[in-house]
């Protein structure tokens, strides 16, 4: 019954995705135009500091709805999805070192420095091609979402679940930073890719391209939301959902419940993966520490803060932890662990639904004040 | 005639006011910028430079502050992330508006915050031994280049001790990966054997040392002299060390010499079972002279400890930190350019008694020390060079950049200069 | 100044009392004369000088004192001195007349320096004036010390010592000496072809060493042949012993994992928490450890015994007070969990931070586990890894104990599987919830006390295990202690026997990518949870 229930009080989705898509637009062209029509000396000026921090936490919010498809919506706890993030920055990273040609240190044509540096003669065969965008593109959405297919084929399959599948992605993240920090690897080893000249012949250190990317981030941040909302609200989104609330009564209705689920782990990893490919351009540099296991816990932390299975309180989330991350760090250099693991704590103390079930709980609150107590208690795990 | 006050006018005052005000406030201060991390794994190393700045700051405002103005430090944490430290050089130069840098200690935060100096036009004083290949306007490099480290350190080895067989062990990045590539190749040239030469990577906070110390001791009991260049970052050094002591390698039978463990490193923990194991440095705490007392003295005054110990990192912002308040009262601005200008020649005491002189290529001119460990976590100094030796930005062993100079004097003004090609390659700033 | 120095010595000899040492002759207060002024390299010459003096009295303490590093002179008379410990300062004693000058400045004292090759050298004098030591073991390792240097002069200095020696070790050790210079030198080719064959029982490296260069260089073809044929004996022993070797490195690996993640086994496996702050409580188990050092400076050889218990208390009270602040409310909830408590292991590391400072702090090694256990040349075990090992299995099976045969095991079990039904029967499972997450935690802290004697003590230390701790778990089987035991001994030894074909760093890569196909193979681990409280 409870399935059915929750199926069924969902909202038709484009009323949810209209707010968002409006609040973002608003945003995202005011501080564009901020940026680049208003004078510097105005006080509405907004800098070129802001515009890549709103960036950044952009693309985090991108990948923060990653992680909200795949654990609010069908209860894959994923501590794994830097991987997906990081890969996608590599493919983005390969194709701006690409870009940089001979303008190198060493004036290599063709090499990176740092291949250079470790004396090799050629590039090795996975780096071919990376040097047409289109190319790259194509390998941003596909490499995460073939080693996501890949990978929830094998687990999905096999029925592995709850932590053990969380233990496992995350044992994949780390398994990869191990990997790259190899320098035998070819992507730079520690040091990762940096130094980037230009995108699409657009030199990145312009604040137009700044905005351009920005906005771009914008604008597939809304998109991938659209598309998220409308796919969960569609029949194979049902399906998703009631795979989180009872795989096996799904499974025993003749539903190939593990298609479902390995289906929208590589649409989310692909998400995932586009997020980092706009979050390297914006950064400068990408680097195996990406891949850290600690990072993809954060993300987690993210959604969690603002609210799983709400779509908009991953975005909320991503964006507000990392507000807070910006602030605390200038602020209390020597402190800010403190403010950020007492937001953490006091967030699942009072806010167990997040940022986003705050309203709700208000306005629970407040009835449960005129009206008759509360009756039963919210038991999803 | 008549003074009549109108709102307009008032409003003007008012606002010339403000103005003024503000402009005075801004103009008060020459903001110093601290970039070190103070949370994450790089705190151990880089919380005891954010100090040594600090120290420095209020030292010369002691002194009467800088151009009639005081020093103000603006501390932020990169938390060892170095996507971070990109966008905080990024705040602290254009948002704080700092006139300088101190930071980083590994080469990706370095060069993570490198395009950003370069973009902002950004000054950045860089105080750690690395590993070369590289020289850029913005940054003025005070710690040590490979040639003022990693090879003396290997001559030492190779005349005074009489080694032959080399294991070049090191933790799996750029610095140990570029540093081991030239001392390969400088050993080949010296006529040692391919077979001879046993290099091993591992990863960062490496903390199984068993398989590969056995491995050592083993590939040194071959009967010729075997000595391990060690260039294990950080925090693998501690368990490298106690599986050493453990495995009863003595530095008489196979001595280490390390580029990365200095006093600090050793403070966490017992250095008796490691006694006469090397490093080799531009500085020690043990050095005898008057300038290293007294640098000592000051630091235990500011941090209030006496047990704490002071290192080459901190002598290397110590120089740097002079050499900007030097650079900064010749060209009587903090403008980047013109400290930049003024930066290239200046000379300041260093603290083991010599002069620290500022190359055309942002490196500096240092001693290189060898010292041996102590029980008591100092290092003794058992070889120097004779004078200082200047910093080579790119290396003589590396067939990728032994054809480049750095000049950023009047004319070339090059970072990377290709002598045979004659072609300044890869600037992207004017 | 000098004048002064003579004159001193001058005193001492006519008047002086020696307290601390035999006073020296003429020609020996000469040569230490020279010792303090010397520069690294002419300090040799002086030492050898010294040595053939004949003052054996004098000269081996001193050795001994320069070896040790202990000794120092006064920068303005250039008197010798000693460095001691006197109530925990530094004191500067005379090494002649014992006078204590307290603690000098900096500026006021040297050091007299040695370097590898001097301390090469005096431990081989040393050596030497020990052959006739009344400690058997002492003049077998004298022996053993003198193996990689033998000239004609030691070895008629050792063929001495062989027709007065009277203990079997010494004289074993002896004759291996003898073995190897008629094999180098002998006189005839049946000589040194007999000796090859006596050295090839013994697994010395020196000996391997000798062996190597008579089968590569030497011109007499029948010793060439028999030093390769020793040397592949040797050889064949030498690889046995190589694994054996790689399997204590495994056992031991498998040790720190299992030290590592047998509170998390209570905490994420039985009782479901997932538990991010259990590298903090590692971290605080570990500076214990050090604060308990700190309490008591001399007693550095008693303070692990102290640390334990303390350690256990301190992590699990901090345990149950994160159980009853905020774990509690989080019941059935068990991936909010896991953001709780990454919050707190945030708090934890900055506090720790806060008060230690960053810096990683220096845990002392009580001298019985420092060094090794030779069992013979090739074959060393370290003495703390081996305490390592027999500590982890102890908590373990302390552990297993109180699970299976206590009745605080028999509720958390019962808990664990039902809690409902638990309560149901008057069980107090608030009361065995804080006390399991206290149990798991404090384990955690016993655990944090081993990882100190073994690597850095600082903020990090907990962040650095963490993850490996949640493989151990899961690769077990989680709520299975059996699992975690077997798991831990199996990815120790897994990856020590890989680390030598593949590097360090793609043996820790097969080994995850390893979990991640074993998982699917068994999705709920080694030894899967049968029954209800699987689901």
């Amino acid at each position: 019954m409870s399935i059915l229930r929750s199926v069924l009080s969902r909202q038709p989705a484009g009323q949810r995705v209209l707010p968002f898509v409006v609040i973002l637009f608003g945003v995202t062209v005011l501080a564009s135009l901020g940026n680049l029509l208003v004078p510097e000396s105005s006080s509405l000026h907004v800098s070129t500091y802001t515009i890549t921090l709103l960036g950044k936490y952009l693309s985090y919010a991108m990948l923060a709805l990653a992680v909200d498809v795949v654990w609010g919506y069908c209860g894959i706890l994923s501590l794994g999805h830097g991987a997906f993030f990081a890969l996608g920055g590599y493919a983005m990273g390969m194709y701006l070192m690409r870009q940089i040609g001979d303008r190198g240190v060493y004036g290599h044509p063709t090499l990176p420095d740092f291949m250079v540096f470790l004396n090799w003669d050629s590039l090795p065969w996975y780096w071919f091609g990376m040097d047409q965008f289109w190319f790259a593109m194509i390998m941003v959405a596909l490499v995460p979402g073939v080693l996501a297919f890949v990978f929830g084929a094998l687990a999905f399959r096999s029925r592995v679940s709850g932590v053990y599948l969380s233990i496992i992605t995350q044992a994949l993240t780390y398994a990869l930073m191990l990997a790259f920090f190899r320098n035998e690897m070819g992507f730079g080893g520690n040091n990762g890719l940096t130094d980037f000249k230009d995108i699409l012949g657009f030199s990145l250190q312009s604040d137009g391209t700044r905005v351009a990317l920005f906005i771009a981030t914008a604008v597939l941040l809304a998109l991938v939301y659209g598309v998220s909302q409308w796919i969960l609200g569609s029949r194979f989104g049902k399906v998703i959902e009631a795979v989180r609330d009872g795989e096996a009564r799904v499974r025993f209705l003749g539903y190939r419940t593990d298609r479902y689920k390995v289906w929208l782990f590589v649409y989310s990893a692909m998400i995932a993966g586009l997020a980092g490919a706009l979050y390297v351009p914006q950064v400068g540099i990408i680097n195996p520490g990406e891949f850290a296991p600690l990072n993809s816990i954060e993300v987690v932390v993210w959604v969690a803060v603002g609210g799983r299975g709400t779509l908009y309180g991953a975005v909320l989330g991503a964006i507000l932890v990392n507000y807070a991350k910006t602030r605390f760090t200038a602020l209390l250099p020597d402190g800010w662990l403190f403010a950020l693991g007492a937001l953490f704590l006091l967030v699942t103390l009072f806010l167990p639904k997040g940022l986003a079930g705050l309203y709700g709980q208000v306005r629970e609150g407040l009835n449960r004040h005129s009206n008759t107590p509360a009756t039963a208690e919210e038991t999803t795990p | 005639m008549t003074f009549k006050p109108t709102l307009k006018g008032v409003t003007f005052a008012v606002a010339a006011t403000l103005a003024a005000s503000a402009a005075y406030a801004e103009d008060d201060t020459i903001k110093v910028g601290v970039l070190h991390s103070l949370s994450g794994t790089m705190a151990i190393s880089e919380t005891t430079l954010k100090d040594t700045v600090l120290m420095m700051v209020e030292e010369q405002n002691k002194r009467g502050g800088l151009l009639g103005k005081d020093l103000e430090a603006v501390v932020v944490d990169p938390a060892s992330n170095w996507p971070l430290f990109a966008e905080k050089a990024r705040e602290l130069l254009t948002q704080e508006e700092v006139d300088v840098i101190f930071g980083s200690w590994t080469s990706v935060s370095r060069k993570s915050v490198l395009p950003v100096l370069e973009e902002l036009n950004g000054l950045m004083f860089y105080p750690v031994q690395y590993e070369g290949e590289e020289s850029s306007k913005n940054i003025f490099y005070t710690g040590a280049a490979p040639n003022q480290q990693a090879i003396p350190a290997v001559d030492y080895l190779m005349n005074d001790l009489g080694v032959e067989r080399w294991v070049l062990a090191g933790t799996d990045y750029v610095y140990p990966r570029t540093t081991n590539k030239i001392l390969e190749a400088y050993l080949k040239d010296h006529g040692v054997a391919a077979s001879d030469i046993m290099i091993n990577y591992t990863p960062f906070s490496h903390s199984d040392w068993q398989s590969i110390v056995s491995d050592i001791k083993s590939f040194g009991s071959q009967g010729k002299k075997t000595a391990v260049v060690s260039t294990i970052n950080g925090d693998a050094n501690v368990p490298f060390y106690k599986e050493l002591g453990n495995q009863g390698i003595s530095a008489e039978d196979i001595p280490v010499i390390a580029f990365s463990v200095g006093e600090e490193e050793l403070s966490g923990f017992d250095t008796s079972p490691l006694v006469g194991h090397l490093a080799a440095w531009n500085y020690f705490q043990s050095v005898d002279a008057d300038a290293n007392y007294d640098f000592i003295d000051m630091w235990h005054a500011y941090i209030g400890d006496e047990d704490r110990v002071t290192n080459d990192p901190m002598e290397a912002t110590y120089i740097g930190f002079n050499m900007w308040v030097q650079a900064v009262e010749q060209a009587g601005t903090t403008d980047v350019d013109a400290v930049e200008k003024a930066m290239i020649g200046q000379t300041t005491p260093n603290l083991t008694g010599g002069m620290a002189v500022m190359n055309k290529n942002h490196h500096l001119s240092k001693p290189v020390l060898i010292g041996e460990i102590q029980d008591d976590g100092q290092f003794e100094v058992v070889w120097e060079t004779m004078g200082v030796v200047p910093g080579d930005a790119w290396s003589d062993y590396l067939p990728g950049s032994k054809m480049l100079l750095a000049d950023w004097a009047f004319p070339l003004e090059c970072g990377n200069f290709n002598v045979e090609s004659g072609a300044c390659s890869g600037q992207s700033y004017e | 100044m000098r004048l002064a120095f003579v004159f001193w010595f001058g005193l001492l000899v006519l008047w002086a009392s020696p307290v601390w040492a035999e006073e020296p002759s003429a020609e020996v207060n000469t040569l230490l004369e020279q010792l303090t002024e010397a520069g690294l390299r002419e300090t040799q010459p002086i030492l050898e000088r010294l040595a053939s003096s004949g003052d054996e009295a004098v000269v081996l303490p001193l050795f001994q004192t320069l070896l040790d590093g202990d000794l120092y002179y006064r920068r303005s008379d250039g008197r010798l001195l000693v460095e001691t410990d006197v109530d925990g300062d530094d004191h500067y004693v005379d090494y002649f007349s014992g006078e204590d000058y307290g603690e000098l400045g900096r500026r006021e004292q040297s050091k007299v320096r040695i370097n590898n090759s001097l301390r090469g050298y005096l431990s081989e004098a040393i050596a030497r004036m020990q052959l006739s030591h009344e400690d058997p073991a002492v003049r077998t390792a004298a022996v053993r010390s003198l193996l990689d240097d033998l000239d004609e002069n030691t070895v008629s200095l050792l063929a001495e010592a062989r027709a007065g020696e009277s203990h079997r070790e010494v004289r074993q050790a002896l004759d291996l000496a003898l073995a190897m210079y008629t094999a180098e030198q002998g006189e005839n080719s049946a000589a040194r072809i007999t000796a090859i064959q006596d050295l090839s029982e013994s697994l010395e490296t020196d000996v391997r060493n000798l062996l190597f260069q008579l089968s590569e260089y030497s011109d007499d073809g029948g010793v060439k042949a028999a030093a390769a044929e020793a040397m592949q004996a040797i050889d064949q022993k030498v690889t046995f012993y190589g694994y054996v070797d790689q399997l204590f490195f495994g056992l031991s690996l498998g040790s720190v994992l299992l030290l590592a993640a047998i509170g998390l086994a209570i905490t994420f496996g039985v009782m479901g928490v997932i538990n991010m702050a259990h590298g903090e409580m590692l971290m605080l188990g570990a500076y214990t450890t050090y604060v308990v050092q700190l309490m008591m400076p001399n007693m550095i050889n008693q303070s692990l015994w102290v640390a334990i218990p303390m350690a256990f208390l301190v992590a699990g009270s901090v345990g149950i007070l994160i159980e009853r602040c905020v774990i509690r409310f989080l019941h059935g909830r068990p991936l909010e969990t896991l953001l709780a408590t990454f919050g707190i292991s945030l708090i934890l590391q900055q506090t720790v931070r806060t008060v230690f400072s960053p810096l990683n702090r220096r845990v002392a090694s009580p001298d019985w586990m420092s060094g090794s256990w030779e069992i013979n040349p090739v074959l060393s075990l370290t003495y703390n890894r081996l305490t390592i090992l027999i500590f982890a299995v102890v908590v373990f099976v302390a552990l297993l104990l109180i699970m299976k045969k206590t009745s605080l095991g028999l509720q958390v079990r019962a808990v664990s599987q039902n809690r409902a039904m638990a309560k149901a029967m008057g069980i107090k499972t608030d009361w065995v919830d804080a006390l399991t997450f206290g149990l798991g935690s404090g384990i955690a802290g016993i655990g944090g006390v081993a990882l100190s004697q073994l690597t850095n003590v600082g903020p990090n230390l907990g962040q650095s295990y963490i993850i490996d701790s949640f493989m151990v778990v899961v690769f077990g089987g989680v709520g299975n202690l059996l699992g975690t035991l077997v798991a831990a001994f199996t990815l120790g030894i897994a990856n020590k026997f890989m680390e030598p074909v593949t590097g360090t760093v793609l043996a820790s890569i097969l080994v995850l990518v390893f979990i991640i196909l074993f998982i699917q193979k068994r999705p709920k681990g080694l030894f899967p949870q049968r029954g209800r409280a699987a689901e």
